[in-house]
């Protein structure tokens, strides 16, 4: 393997996201997950532009990286036309391909993650859906939440859904053939093997832990310690 | 006079930059998960308003999925996965004759701008993602003419919509124009402004159907703020203190001009604006609206149907935590209270526990 900065400068989103950063701070000002998290983009573009090897290493097995919101606000903001949102894409692309990403408390999220949301993918066609989004898990998700998926077939008919059925329509059934088609997307273009990456070495992290992987899905779904937040947000 | 001519050309002129070509119609149509799980209505009326109110072409294959966009921003899946699962989206575009592509999300709508963006700047990764969905599934495919988000169509058509509308954005007692927050999605125009309608700095898209319908738009501070989602900050439960400060900040913003009712491009901001208001109300016994209310949150797809007269039950406003009643009321639109929690042909499906603080109705 190349350097870690020649690693990342392979990647388009750094490519487009990185050209000469004035150090100015307005990624920062304008970032959301900045007032709440003890987090300065600014920082860490300005490390990766450094080219310094061994405080990229630490970015990358950071819990740092994994603050940011991605909304791209400062994609909007920077005056030198930079995208502080995708060197960090670029930055936690990394972390993952390189099992980095184990070594932070909200790196290791990315096992529930994966867990979720490829899962979805591969079962159901969809990023979300109405079976695997349990209200015991979204309680913020309210009352009408919790109703709604004790009576989905009986809600989605009301409202003219194709709940489960063939042919188009909201939350229709993708076919076979369509999901099978995305497996092999997934298996051409390195997302199963990044699926791998992920399983395997949390699977090791959670034996060092001495936890069954439900109880490591649970830690890493529910459990926040102190220290990640801003002394602002610490005292809301 | 001659000034003031100059003075409008150059206004024009600065204007252009932000107008977007919208075609009038032919649309290959893609569904937004998060639209699906939690406004299934909304995407009906779309559909049911484009095809029946305004007599569009709008298609949808039962073969689309996913974009794979929220996966992509929770990072959990590589940059060409996300780029092969659009192209086989393109190839289904290609495949059914349109051009013009339409998308749901706006996450989605991001996604494809910036990765046709990327296929522009960088034309060996459109090479790459060629060969690549040509391995997995032996498809080909033609890049859209056109990309649009779903409001940027209800925005074309909006004045079409205000001629046959019954009700107005328009306070029945007082006769004033209702006072409406506007949320723009973040990935609708903050990456590449000049693809959604207004840009990044007047993003107009939203205010249009606003203005057209009746009703007043509300500045405030925080008006383009995220609403909150973050993507990992809240498909992990242990973050969403970060989504729930976020959308905090926004309604602490907005609470001094007394919001009559917000309306929302992104599938994803009215399910945080709308549950969060419920969980703030639990948290800290505060509430937006007038009377113990919240303030009632929509898709641009449901104030549509309002407006030309849907029941609000069979768009879905059931689904909503934040009761939208006080303002059905304030329009005069009618409703039935029995209808609004039973199942196809009145059938009895119980009905949602109230929450402790947040009035209900």
């Amino acid at each position: 393997m190349g350097k870690l900065f020649d690693e990342l400068s392979k990647d388009y989103r750094v490519r487009e996201g990185l050209k000469t950063c004035i150090n100015c701070g307005t990624c920062t000002a304008i970032c959301p997950a900045a007032e709440f998290y003890r987090y300065d983009p600014r920082k860490i573009v300005d490390i990766v532009q450094s080219k310094d090897e061994e405080e990229i290493e630490k970015l990358l097995k950071s819990d740092t990286i994994w603050y940011c919101g991605e909304c791209m606000s400062c994609v909007t903001r920077c005056p030198r036309k930079n995208g502080p949102g995708l060197v960090i894409m670029a930055l936690r692309n990394l972390s993952a391909k390189l099992g980095y990403f184990v070594y932070s408390e909200k790196g290791r999220q990315l096992y529930p993650l994966t867990k979720m949301l490829t899962g979805n993918i591969l079962k159901y066609g969809y990023c979300v859906y109405p079976e695997t989004f349990r209200w015991e898990d979204h309680i913020e998700s309210g009352p009408v939440w919790k109703w709604h998926t004790q009576h989905l077939k009986d809600n989605f008919e009301r409202l003219g859904a194709n709940y489960q059925g063939d042919g188009p329509g909201v939350l229709r059934k993708i076919p076979q053939e369509s999901l099978d088609e995305l497996q092999r997307i997934f298996d051409v273009t390195g997302a199963t093997e990044r699926i791998e990456t992920v399983n395997r070495c949390s699977e090791e992290v959670a034996e060092k832990m001495g936890l069954t992987m439900e109880e490591y899905f649970r830690k890493t779904f529910e459990e926040a310690s102190p220290g990640h937040l801003n002394a602002k947000a610490d005292e809301y | 006079m001659r000034t003031r001519i100059m003075i409008y050309q150059g206004k024009q002129k600065i204007w252009s930059e932000y107008q977007k070509e919208i075609p009038d119609d032919h649309w290959f149509y893609v569904r937004s998960c998060i639209r699906q799980n939690f406004f299934p209505g909304a995407e009906v009326m779309f559909m049911k308003i484009c095809r029946e109110e305004l007599g569009k072409d709008i298609y949808e294959t039962p073969h689309h999925t996913t974009c794979g966009g929220i996966a992509y921003h929770c990072d959990t899946i590589p940059q060409e996965t996300v780029m092969t699962i659009v192209a086989r989206q393109f190839a289904l575009m290609t495949e059914a004759g349109y051009e013009n592509y339409a998308a749901s999300c706006i996450t989605s709508f991001g996604n494809y701008i910036e990765i046709l963006e990327t296929w522009n700047e960088f034309p060996e990764v459109e090479a790459k993602i060629r060969e690549l969905l040509w391995k997995a599934c032996r498809r080909e495919f033609k890049k859209p003419k056109y990309v649009a988000h779903a409001s940027d169509l209800i925005y074309k058509f909006r004045n079409d919509i205000a001629a046959k509308a019954k009700y107005r954005l328009v306070n029945r007692k007082t006769g004033e124009p209702l006072k409406v927050v506007e949320h723009i999605g973040c990935h609708y125009s903050k990456m590449f402004p000049s693809k959604g309608v207004g840009g990044a700095e007047y993003p107009y898209v939203l205010c249009g159907m606003i203005e057209s319908w009746g009703g007043n738009v509300i500045d405030y501070p925080e008006r383009r703020h995220c609403c909150g989602y973050g993507f990992r900050q809240y498909h992990v439960k242990a973050n969403r203190g970060y989504s729930i400060s976020n959308t905090h900040k926004k309604f602490e913003s907005m609470e001094p001009y007394h919001p009559d009712m917000i309306i929302t491009n992104c599938p994803g901001c009215p399910y945080f604006m709308d549950r969060w208001q419920y969980a703030i109300s639990e948290m800290e016994g505060k509430t937006y609206g007038e009377n113990g209310f919240g303030i009632p949150v929509f898709t641009y797809e449901e104030v549509a149907s309002l407006v030309l007269g849907y029941d609000p039950w069979d768009i879905g406003l059931q689904l909503h935590q934040v009761a939208v009643e006080p303002l059905l009321d304030k329009i005069g639109i009618p409703y039935n209270p029995d209808e609004k929690y039973k199942g196809l042909n009145h059938k009895d499906i119980m009905r949602p526990e109230l929450p402790s603080v947040l009035k209900c109705c």
